[in-house]
């Protein structure tokens, strides 16, 4: 067969291929979207559930996921700009640093549920914070590392290294260089790993299941030791089990998660942009 | 000056406790995993866990083998990971070799998207439409089965395979297709003869990688497959994940009992399986990058 034939045809075939990939994504968006859209009203997105969470609105679940995303990142934040800093301006190449990359590597790996179950067991049963937001948020915390750590490490990376030469060069000391010759020039890409991170917290499920989410609480939080409602876990309750449910109700609340998740992916890309167009 | 240096002494002492948190989390992960699962092995063998033919965690006596466990989370990683690595590899390569920039920067965003809607969001699109179009082509009494589990497994897989593989196929040197072209070449014959070659220890990795993907995923699987923990017979019945197990159970247990025991258990078991597909993905990463 000639040998353009065959290029055609597999090129044909790759496409095809990425169609199949790419089609169900914009159909699913489309769905949520078009499906959902009939649900959203002020009331919907301001308001208390009603009628065994078959009418009102998610509010409640909004505010569980603000603060359960917003404690989750106070805490892996600097620990994980601080642990990629270590890892980028510190570290020697020795048995401890391969220890720790593993380290990273499968704390990216492990089962959400998994996180689930250590929450449980460490932050509820040993540390007795009980089921409550403090346990969630860390639970999310632990589980988002992996991207701040990952992320910062690549925007330290990207600092040229004339950078630090000038500044020791200087007379300044290690931390005075990372301080102020590394690190401010590295913070929209800190800036982008954080705000993928609370994309990411926000939409998970199984890590709160046993360490903060409620199937329906009255009020609002008062306390870091209070039970939550959440988005996610809240979509989960109401597919699964809820019967005779407004179709347009589970889907609105798809969309107000998805629509959330997708406008902080959405900032966070436009951060990214902006600073790769910048050279130094 | 003294009060800088002491400063630094601390300011320094933090970085480097940060810098080692996670060996620190990874071991804590386990060992508390340990400490409340080690409590069923008073009263269940390991081997009979492990081989156990029945889950019956409330049936008196209980009986706690998960086998059913495991071939159910093997039935739907295999479904998925047959359908996602071909797609997801054919893809990466459009996407790295065909595509123009331009279409190139819609599909990665599209893929980055994908990977962006949380597992909870597809488990419920793929209830609303790919569960009763299961049962309608099938014919079968429910569509709740591990095919649905399968397929929205390997849609959720893909930005994983796609993401690793394009890299590593842009990571194959330049000097390896042209030399190819200048030996007369076509593009395709360049890509399966060539680049695929110089690429495919990236591929295994991405592979790899979604193969643990799969298996860890939680909530998508628990809402398709229908959480029956019986030893699956085909693709087209109710079959129930370790994960799925967990996340079901945990919430109806009793602290300290059995039950609670044989699911930080389960719990152990993914995470030696995680651990051990992430160490060896690695591995395959690094021989790509050398």
């Amino acid at each position: 067969m000639n040998v353009q034939i065959k290029q055609k045809i597999g090129f044909g075939v790759l496409f095809a291929a990425t169609l199949l990939v790419v089609v169900p994504i914009v159909a699913i968006i489309g769905l949520i979207i078009t499906k959902g859209w009939s649900a959203i009203s002020w009331e919907f997105l301001f308001s208390m559930p009603k009628d065994g969470m078959r009418a009102g609105g998610v509010f409640p679940a909004i505010v569980g996921t603000f603060y359960l995303v917003s404690g989750a990142i106070l805490f892996s934040l600097p620990i994980g700009v601080m642990a990629a800093i270590y890892l980028n301006e510190y570290a020697k190449d020795n048995a401890l640093t391969r220890l720790i990359n593993l380290a990273i590597i499968n704390l990216a790996g492990v089962s959400s549920v998994v996180y689930g179950l250590f929450g449980l067991s460490l932050f509820v049963v040993f540390f007795k914070f009980g089921v409550s937001i403090i346990s969630g948020s860390l639970t999310l915390g632990i589980m988002t590392l992996p991207v701040i750590i990952t992320t910062t490490r690549e925007a330290l990376r990207a600092v040229p290294k004339s950078f630090r030469q000038v500044s020791f060069s200087l007379g300044a000391t290690r931390w005075q260089t990372v301080r102020h010759s590394v690190l401010p020039f590295a913070l929209p890409g800190i800036l982008t790993g954080a705000i993928l991170s609370i994309g990411r917290a926000a939409g998970e499920t199984a890590p709160i299941l046993f360490t903060v989410a409620a199937f329906y609480v009255p009020d609002l939080p008062k306390s870091p030791f209070d039970q939550t409602m959440a988005l996610p876990y809240h979509l989960y309750i109401i597919s699964t089990q809820i019967p005779n449910i407004r179709e347009d109700y589970r889907y609105g609340t798809a969309l107000v998660l998805v629509g959330l998740v997708l406008i902080v992916n959405i900032s966070a890309t436009i951060v990214r942009a902006r600073y790769r167009r910048k050279k130094w | 000056m003294l009060f800088r240096k002491i400063k630094e002494f601390f300011i320094e002492q933090l970085i480097f406790f940060s810098g080692i948190a996670s060996i620190v989390f990874v071991l804590l992960i386990f060992f508390f995993l340990l400490k409340e699962g080690l409590g069923l092995f008073k009263t269940v063998g390991l081997w009979d866990f492990l081989s156990g033919q029945f889950w019956y965690p409330i049936s008196d006596p209980p009986k706690f083998g998960i086998l059913p466990l495991i071939l159910g989370s093997l039935v739907v990683t295999l479904g998925a990971i047959v359908i996602a690595v071909p797609l997801g590899i054919a893809a990466a390569f459009y996407i790295a070799e065909v595509a123009s920039p331009r279409v190139r920067d819609v599909l990665k965003s599209l893929i980055e998207i994908l990977s962006a809607i949380p597992s909870v969001v597809l488990g419920f699109i793929g209830m609303m439409t790919l569960v009763p179009f299961i049962k309608w082509i099938f014919d079968l009494p429910t569509g709740l089965t591990a095919l649905a589990g399968s397929l929205l497994l390997a849609f959720m897989a893909l930005p994983t395979i796609i993401s690793i593989s394009e890299d590593s196929i842009n990571a194959v040197p330049r000097e390896y297709k042209e030399g190819a072209i200048a030996l007369g070449a076509t593009h395709w014959q360049t890509l399966y003869r060539v680049t695929i070659f110089g690429a495919l220890p990236g591929i295994i990795a991405a592979s790899m990688l979604g193969v643990g993907r799969v298996i860890g995923e939680t909530m998508a699987v628990m809402m398709l497959t229908g959480n029956a923990a019986v030893i699956p017979q085909s693709l087209l019945e109710p079959v129930r994940t370790l994960t799925a197990t967990i996340a079901a159970e945990m919430g109806e247990t009793v602290k300290g009992s059995e039950h609670f025991y044989a699911l930080f258990v389960i719990g152990i078991v993914l995470f030696v399986i995680s651990f051990a597909i992430n160490v060896t993905a690695d591995v395959f990463l690094h021989k790509n990058r050398k």
